[in-house]
């Protein structure tokens, strides 16, 4: 078994609205400073062993990333 | 009788809360989410919409606007404060009210016409009601699961502050609950829009009239 | 590869002075999709080769999409039909941002639809929700407030695999957008056919309205008169094409390879759009707007151009001054960006102080860009240095003009040919039975509640009729009820089979779904979806419906507004079935008089069948569903009976007549019967003319036809009515409240619980 973390984040060119508004609303809440916010999805997945870091990117690539708006990265966490 | 319909940015049922109290017979004051002020209003209502996008979370951003401070502290004081979807989502994030609204167990958005039955009459928005009473209320969220912890759950049942539940469970809220109060019975949010059903041309019916309406007479006993 | 040398320039911009001193440098046009000539054309306007950031503008304005090219030489037929009278209350037409008419009791109302196909195939959520927000924002340009919106949806087969990933996400596009606009969805389409797998249509359409007396048109007037952007930042949206030049001329640094893969996708964030809308309106109010310009297609490249090419002197602008959301866009990139939720207003110098006030306010960026100048030149400098300097006219009206080769297709005679009249048809009463319930429960007629349940149809407590109603109706005074209907159709069946008529029967469908409830048609506007204009034959199909239903609107007396063009729908070589959507506009003095959809509003009513049942079955759902047929001739339409069926329904809508009424189209008088059954929660008895063949009258598609209820105490008012009108008017059946089944005597008795789960268990079974 192991613990694969796989984060899928807007690309850096396309808009961000969820992470805007956090950006637009912390000078609000008095915190200083912050230059830009991105926000986007963590999932952790546990897999058997036989499942090797190509399926994991079909994975992230085919299912849990929209390629077209989305970059993605898999890591495995050290177990 | 003046009734505060505030707006942040992203409202969006702000103009349909105003004529419900107008229908009612109440004059709606506009207040703006970046004055901390209420006018003098008698009642306040947290419309529905999606304040500042609802991207973080429903309300997590609203809740921190200005007038929220006000309208928190005069809450504390007995003001009468009803929020309605988006309105009910910012009175959790505000602690005005207890538990929180996730996504529909459906994962969809949702829009229709829902029979809520109406449990708990002792609250200033919802006297005109009979106990029992089953009202045909327009429903349109896509995070209007209604969630707490099992105590909370409890308290809300064994002080009858559960106001308004399902008939036929849209969205997976626990225990069918549509609308809840504070411990006062001055606080009521709910996810179901009785602005939208204020007469049989524009809604379903026009059972939603009632809230206002009850309000109004709160108000005026006072 | 272009090496940048001057010494004056050490951005490496290709200035205009940079052009002047190289002008023999190869440009990328061709990448740029322009031809030959059209490079020649642009190197004559301006008499010298034209800067990078001028060539991205020729192109992008000079696209089909932008340009109309292809079509223009036929769309002149629409104000060519349109007489005096026909244009009497309207008060903007083709050419603006939308159409604008004049309703009554001092209101105007402008709509207009607007197709977002590509887009929504790469990415379906984004591309169907910048689809409502690119329409919504050319209603807010007229300076109406924008009331509601519908769409009409196109996909390929209800069962294929990539169905079942394009739909979701344009359903939850035009979803997500809508709602967080706050705008209800009143109604639209949605529909299933093989052709559309690979280019699905996504057409939204938008109504907006305002007072009379504050229609805002697009232009730049008044020297010293102050260019405001405001609303969004600009980033690197939707410039796959432009992105060529970045990488032409900054080929090997991070700015150019790296650019080159960008996908066009723009992503909406409707919060903005909100915004957007309520600090427009705000602004327009106070009176602080000489014209304004919404940013869609080809963004500031036609905000600027377009704006300075209606005014009455030239334009300069300051581009560094735009607000970006990338590092290292070139001037190029921010002329071309389709960054969405931003607008360019003319602004008066004393009135800059107040319209930045109110931006202000709504938390809007909004920044001075440059101003209105002496002359007739569009001047737009990059830090000071001129990078354009053209003509605007050149740019965003005086694009080439095609006459493209016009032909027949050499298989329409054998489509035509293969008429349905061999395909087996049910007879017994138990085949019958099953087609009712095999149609009814088939993806075009199905419920569409899957996917309208999932948009808001309440915001703003104007909507008085939406989905499943025949058309939407708003409410647009509230103090004397005045309101507007409106409704979106074509049958692209109809059209392969005869483009001509088919987008008659467009049109009299439409036309019909707005007098079903009551409302008199006023107004016109389409959206029409085509194959490759290079193909002769999708021309040919393309001029046909044009004429169609120019000679259709003049027929009944009312006006196309305006309109759009997609063409290129096609996956391959296959071009879609022809699609040129109708929407019409219709009025209705009080809403309160709305005819709704479903029965039993009144204990006790009578069914009268209105018009003429004809053995007509080419383009049929019948034929679709059954046999996977598609041939023969579509149904007859004569739009003189199509006008006074309209009256009809008008006229029993204002004398309070009708308790419902439903257009009868798709799947015949059979389905017009089940849906108004059950929309009304009640039973009814059919009892067919003696002498009728159950099948014909069950499920032909002939036009011009109605199934009204009537309260049984005004039946002979109505008859009588009808008759003096001389419109046929047959007695089909009884609504019994007390009844749980729809019955068609001699032949079957559904349960209505039966026909709810075939209607209503199709979408979410393909889709939830």
């Amino acid at each position: 078994m192991a613990r694969v973390v796989v984060d899928v984040m807007p690309k850096p060119e396309i808009l961000d609205p969820q992470g805007q508004a956090v950006a637009n609303a912390l000078p609000r809440l008095g915190f200083a400073g912050v230059r830009e916010v991105r926000q986007g999805k963590r999932f952790e997945i546990d897999v058997e062993d036989s499942v090797d870091d190509e399926t994991l990117a079909k994975i992230a690539e085919g299912l849990l990333a929209n390629p077209v708006i989305e970059d993605w990265t898999v890591r495995r966490l050290a177990e | 009788m003046r009734i505060g319909v505030i707006t942040f940015p992203g409202s969006l049922d702000d103009v349909d809360v105003a004529r419900a109290v107008r229908h009612a017979g109440g004059e709606a004051v506009a207040l703006w989410h970046d004055d901390a002020d209420l006018r003098g209003v008698d009642a306040v209502v947290v419309p529905g919409g999606f304040s500042y996008g609802d991207y973080l979370r429903c309300g997590a951003i609203a809740r921190f606007a200005p007038v929220m401070d006000l309208v928190v502290e005069r809450a504390g004081q007995g003001l009468p404060v009803l929020g309605i979807c988006n309105g009910f989502q910012i009175l959790c994030e505000a602690g005005l009210l207890p538990g929180a609204l996730i996504r529909n167990a459906s994962l969809h958005y949702v829009c229709r016409d829902q029979w809520l039955r109406v449990e708990g009459t002792g609250t200033v928005w919802s006297g005109r009601y009979q106990p029992g009473a089953e009202l045909l209320v327009p429903i349109k969220h896509g995070e209007g699961n209604y969630t707490a912890d099992r105590a909370t759950l409890d308290e809300l049942e064994g002080e009858g502050r559960v106001v308004f539940r399902y008939v036929d469970n849209p969205n997976g809220s626990q225990r069918d609950i549509a609308g809840i109060t504070d411990q006062r019975g001055r606080v009521v949010g709910l996810m179901p829009h009785p602005e939208h059903a204020i007469d049989a041309l524009t809604g379903p019916s026009d059972d939603g009239l009632g809230m206002f309406l009850s309000v109004l007479d709160g108000v005026v006993a006072a | 590869m272009t090496t940048v040398d001057t010494g004056a320039v050490d951005t490496g911009i290709d200035t205009v002075a940079h052009a002047l001193s190289t002008p023999d440098i190869a440009q990328p046009y061709r990448e740029l999709g322009l031809k030959d000539d059209e490079y020649q054309r642009i190197r004559d306007a301006l008499g010298r080769r034209p800067t990078d950031a001028e060539l991205a503008m020729y192109s992008v304005m000079w696209s089909e999409h932008c340009s109309y090219k292809s079509s223009k030489v036929h769309l002149g037929y629409f104000p060519e039909t349109t007489t005096d009278e026909m244009r009497a209350k309207m008060l903007a037409g083709i050419g603006e941002n939308a159409g604008v008419v004049d309703i009554g009791d001092g209101w105007a109302v402008t709509f207009k639809a607007e197709s977002h196909n590509h887009p929504s195939y790469v990415e379906p959520h984004q591309g169907a929700a910048t689809g409502v927000g690119g329409i919504v924002r050319d209603i807010l340009a007229m300076g109406a407030r924008p009331r509601a919106v519908m769409d009409s949806l196109r996909f390929g087969a209800a069962d294929a695999p990539d169905t079942r990933r394009v739909l979701p996400g344009v359903v939850s596009g035009v979803g997500s957008y809508g709602n967080c606009l706050g705008l209800p969805n009143i109604g639209g389409e949605v529909v299933f056919d093989p052709t559309y797998a690979g280019n699905p249509l996504v057409n939204a359409l938008c109504v907006g309205a305002m007072r009379v007396e504050d229609l805002h048109l697009a232009f730049a007037s008044g020297v010293g008169n102050k260019i405001i952007l405001f609303g969004a930042r600009t980033g690197l949206d939707g410039i796959g094409g432009v992105s060529v030049l970045a990488s032409e001329t900054f080929s090997g640094d991070e700015g150019g390879s790296g650019r080159k893969k960008l996908p066009s996708v723009q992503v909406g964030d409707p919060f903005t759009e909100k915004v957007l809308i309520e600090c427009c309106l705000e602004l327009f109010a106070a009176g602080v707007v000489v014209g304004i310009q919404d940013l869609g297609g080809a963004g500031l490249a036609c905000a600027t151009s377009e704006l300075a090419s209606a005014g009455d002197g030239g334009m300069r602008v300051d581009l560094d001054r735009v607000p970006l959301r990338a590092t290292g866009m070139t001037p190029a990139e921010i002329l071309c960006s389709e960054s969405q939720e931003r607008m360019c207003a003319v602004v008066r110098p004393a009135d800059l102080a107040e319209f930045l006030k109110i931006c202000a306010k709504w938390d809007t960026i909004a920044t001075e860009i440059g101003e209105v100048t002496e002359g007739d030149r569009l001047v737009i400098n990059w830090h000071g240095e001129p990078v354009v300097d053209a003509p605007p006219r050149t740019i965003a009206h005086d694009c080439p003009v095609y006459h493209r080769p016009i032909a027949r297709p050499a298989g329409q005679d054998t489509l035509i040919a293969d008429a349905p009249a061999g395909l087996a048809r049910p007879t017994t009463p138990d085949e019958l039975r099953d087609t009712v319930l095999r149609l009814v429960s088939s993806p075009n007629l199905a419920s569409r509640r899957w996917v309208t349940q999932q948009y808001d149809r309440y915001v703003r407590g104007g909507t008085v009729l939406a989905q499943p109603a025949d058309s939407g109706m708003i409410r647009i005074d509230e103090r004397t009820g005045r309101g507007v209907a409106l409704a979106v159709d074509c049958n692209s069946r109809f059209v392969a089979l005869d483009p001509y008529q088919g987008a008659r029967l467009a049109l009299a469908e439409a036309y019909r779904n707005v007098a079903v409830s009551g409302a008199t048609p006023v107004a016109v506007t389409n959206c029409l979806n085509f194959g490759s204009p290079e193909d002769p034959g999708v021309m040919w199909q393309f001029e046909q419906a044009v004429h169609g239903l120019a000679d259709g609107c003049q027929e009944l007396g009312i006006p196309v507004t305006g309109g759009n063009v997609s063409f290129y729908n096609q996956t391959g070589g296959t071009a879609i079935l022809p699609t040129p959507l109708v929407g019409v506009l219709g009025v209705i003095d009080d809403v309160r008089r709305r005819v709704p959809t479903g029965f039993g509003a009144e204990p006790g009513e009578t069914l009268l069948l209105l018009g003429e049942t004809r053995d007509e079955f080419g383009g049929s759902e019948w034929a679709h569903v059954v046999h996977g047929h598609l041939g023969g001739q579509p149904p007859t339409v004569d739009l003189a009976n199509e006008r006074r069926l309209a009256e009809v329904l008008v006229a029993g809508s204002r004398d309070g007549l009708l308790s419902a009424a439903h257009d009868l189209s798709d799947g015949g008088l059979a389905q017009a019967v089940i849906e108004a059954a059950l929309i009304g929660e009640t039973g009814c008895r059919i009892v067919l003319p003696e002498d009728a063949d159950p099948f014909v009258w069950l499920f032909a598609e002939s036009a011009s036809r109605a199934l009204v209820a009537v309260p049984r105490s005004e039946e002979p008012r109505f008859v009588a009515m009808c008759a003096a009108r001389e419109l046929p008017c047959t007695k089909i059946g009884v609504v019994d409240q007390g009844s749980d089944q729809v019955e068609f005597q001699g032949i079957a008795a559904i349960p209505l619980a039966e026909l709810r789960a075939a209607w209503e268990a199709t979408l979410p079974a393909l889709f939830a």
